[in-house]
């Protein structure tokens, strides 16, 4: 018996210590995913009925530009993964940069989403008229809506790293953003996938 | 780490970052709530018994009113009383006791998530302050009725009542990963998996299905929210939305959501059954996995709620199947809970009696389900009372007799002092007698075709023969709110002329029973407890005393003074 509890206790001691806060995230992650699956099956109900979609009428979906969009959403990603590869290095000045792109980036994207939606409200897309423009609008406006909380921790710590508060051993604030960044990125390649085609 | 510093009475009853003062702030929410939710089951069992009388404190209880009053009831005995009550009251207080940590693994979001409930509390209650008066389509919300104002006349309303539940639902969450981070980060040294208590698994197992299945409803309530606000038509078919969609997303959380209200009690009474029949919880393993493949289940039987609604019938038999599958790891959990008090020295303290009395009326419930789960029987019973007999058997003895159990049973660590042990023992009883007073009648009404959500029972000659069960359930159901004084009494008069607590009142094996009753801020002497038992220990052969704590070489506070 005595033996098993010292078994036990040693066991405990070598659980690699998990970060409470990035169990945190991933859990909230988690209900995330949750959330979006149960829009996307609330929409896929109606795309795979088999009523006509889009319905008549509909203005054509920018396709194209929302394609470049995505590449730009990608590339925020891979740079963010590059800025907290440099950072474990020390190389402080190149990891800024990098996540000030990667802020820009982020930023682009959502501009160019709302230069969308403008283009698309004045061609006559509403919400209102059909559940087509409802699920356009809630999904991407959902998706933009994540998108400009993630801008948000990312500026903040992009505030943060110009006070210096990260370094090769302490950077769990970046890596809880790029935690949460990664997540509304591989998002929207699906969506984009969804909703435009 | 231990700090005994002082604290502004803001900081310390208000913004409270302890664990152990936010449980208290859930506990009188949930009580609070309960007065609303308990006075709403007056008014309607008043009018299903004397319809078109002036009810007291109330008035005449009109069909648009009693359609409000339906709604508010279930809301609020749900999401505000259960989930207060049973998931984050519990959570907050036992999860770092009962575990051996000093707090929450995040205390701020601890505190984030007591005050975003207060605040859905409040925007549930201001709907009835707005024009069109609160949210009138019952408390599932069923879309036609719930996504547009031309059916209820209820418009400001239906968008509080969304985002009261929207909020409470993110609160819970957050919550909820709180208390499952806190756990895998956090337990003492020692305490593994195996030796952490069951009513911290099952509280986990809550937390956990809680926020797997909330994702959809809050989907759900988006979308609904857009077609109130923004004048989409997703669940409205005159704009080419489907109406089913709404309860496809609800009862898929809706599920889940009966089991998120009902494991804190399984793991209550397992406990609290180990302690009082003087034996260890039998099949502990054998209870933790039935749970795993009843919250798989529960994500695969929601469509047991449309088996009426004109869904698409091939998925009836599926569904039918699941459903009656569920009922097999509960039962191997129930058989467990048997054989836990099988053969035990039993001593009938308040906590037990409450154990008990679970035990008993549960089994009624879970029974009465089989009929609804399967289809052919359901069609009959869906639309009658059978449903709301069956419903408040599962749901008050889990609910009330759980909470009121847990409330029984950790009030000397929580207050420092002993409820009245006569006075608990006659709100047992009178609530028991009441309770089954109040319900049974309703199974034979429904049994009759009684169809429930009406208002008047009177326009309707068929219902005529069942006026006096009617009659009789009312003034059971009356006694029972009546009976709830006592415990109020008991529950506020104890904290101050309660007799003196000690640290272990009921020699019980689990860590909390170590700390000071109330334990301090960070809970624990200079040293934290190491852990080198189970929590199950009682009465093993060849030893003096029937039970040994967890953490025997922990020294408490001794050591400081």
């Amino acid at each position: 018996m005595a033996s098993r509890v010292k078994a036990a206790d040693k066991r405990l001691k070598e659980q690699p210590k998990i970060e409470p806060a990035m169990l945190g995230i991933l859990l909230f992650i988690v209900v995330e995913v949750m959330f979006f699956a149960g829009l996307i099956s609330s929409f896929l109900v109606f795309r795979l009925s088999p009523i006509q979609w889009p319905p008549a009428g509909q203005p054509r979906l920018p396709i194209e530009v929302t394609a470049i969009n995505t590449v730009v959403l990608l590339l925020s990603g891979f740079v963010f993964y590059k800025a907290s590869q440099v950072l474990s290095e020390d190389k402080k000045g190149l990891y800024l940069s990098l996540l000030s792109l990667t802020a820009f980036l982020g930023i682009l994207f959502l501009a160019t989403q709302g230069y969308e939606w403008v283009h698309l409200v004045k061609y006559g897309l509403s919400a209102s008229s059909n559940v087509y423009g409802g699920f356009f609008y809630a999904l991407v406006g959902m998706h933009g809506f994540h998108v400009f909380g993630g801008v948000l921790a990312l500026l903040w710590v992009l505030v943060r790293s110009l006070m210096g508060a990260y370094s090769s051993k302490q950077h769990l604030g970046v890596d809880l953003c790029r935690t949460y960044w990664f997540f509304v990125v591989g998002l929207w390649p699906v969506l984009f996938g969804l909703i435009y085609f | 780490m231990s700090q005994e510093h002082h604290q502004s009475f803001l900081t310390k009853y208000i913004f409270s970052t302890d664990h152990k003062m936010v449980a208290k702030q859930f506990l009188l929410l949930a009580l609070a709530m309960a007065v609303f939710g308990g006075f709403y089951a007056f008014l309607i069992r008043w009018e299903l018994a004397y319809p078109n009388q002036p009810a007291p404190f109330f008035g005449v209880v009109t069909p648009d009113k009693y359609n409000v009053i339906i709604t508010l009831h279930g809301t609020i005995m749900l999401f505000f009383v259960g989930m207060p009550l049973l998931n984050a009251f519990p959570s907050n207080f036992l999860v770092p006791l009962m575990i051996g940590a000093r707090d929450m693994a995040f205390p701020r979001l601890n505190m984030a998530s007591f005050w975003m409930t207060f605040v859905a509390a409040i925007l549930l209650i201001s709907s009835f302050f707005v024009p069109g008066g609160p949210v009138a389509g019952g408390w599932t919300g069923y879309a036609p009725l719930s996504a547009s104002s031309e059916f209820t006349g209820v418009k400001a309303g239906a968008v509080l009542w969304i985002l009261s539940l929207a909020l409470i639902f993110i609160a819970s969450s957050l919550g909820g990963i709180n208390y499952l981070v806190t756990v895998v980060t956090m337990r003492a040294k020692g305490m593994t998996y195996s030796r952490v208590p069951l009513t911290v698994w099952f509280l986990l197992a809550a937390a956990m299905t809680f926020f797997l299945a909330v994702g959809p409803i809050l989907a759900g309530a988006f979308m609904l929210l857009m077609d109130n606000v923004f004048g989409t038509g997703f669940f409205l078919p005159g704009k080419g939305g489907e109406p089913l969609l709404w309860q496809h997303l609800f009862w898929f959380f809706g599920h889940p959501e009966v089991y998120v209200l009902f494991f804190p009690t399984l793991g209550f009474v397992l406990d609290i059954s180990a302690v009082f029949a003087r034996k260890p919880v039998f099949g502990q393993k054998l209870i933790i996995g039935s749970t795993v493949v009843a919250i798989a289940l529960s994500f695969i039987v929601w469509a047991h709620h449309m088996f009426q609604t004109g869904m698409n019938p091939t998925l009836v038999t599926p569904f039918a199947i699941t459903t009656i599958l569920i009922s097999v790891p509960f039962a191997i959990i129930y058989i467990c809970m048997f054989l836990t008090i099988h053969n035990g020295s039993i001593s009938l303290e308040p906590p037990m009696l409450w154990a008990l009395g679970f035990l008993a009326t549960f089994l009624v419930g879970g029974l009465t389900g089989i009929f609804l789960g399967a289809a052919g029987a359901d069609i009959y019973l869906h639309g009658t009372y059978f449903v709301i007999a069956h419903f408040h058997y599962t749901m008050f003895p889990s609910v009330f007799f759980g909470g009121y159990a847990a409330i029984n049973y950790w009030y000397p660590k929580m207050f420092g002092r002993m409820l009245n042990k006569t006075a608990a023992t006659i709100h047992f009883v009178l609530t028991f007698i009441f309770f089954n007073c109040t319900f049974w009648p309703l199974f034979i009404v429904g049994m009759g075709g009684m169809v429930r959500r009406i208002a008047d029972p009177s326009f309707y000659p068929q219902f005529s023969p069942f006026v006096h069960l009617n009659i009789f359930a009312t003034i059971s159901a009356m006694c029972l709110i009546a009976t709830q004084t006592i415990f109020l009494w008991n529950f506020f008069s104890s904290m101050k002329n309660g007799k003196k607590a000690e640290l272990n009142p009921y020699q019980a094996n689990t860590l909390e029973w170590l700390a000071q009753s109330p334990p301090p801020h960070g809970n624990w002497g200079p040293k934290l407890p190491v852990v080198t038992s189970g929590p199950y220990e009682y009465s093993e052969p060849n030893k003096t005393e029937d039970w040994h704590t967890q953490a025997p070489s922990y020294k408490g506070e001794a050591s400081h003074g």
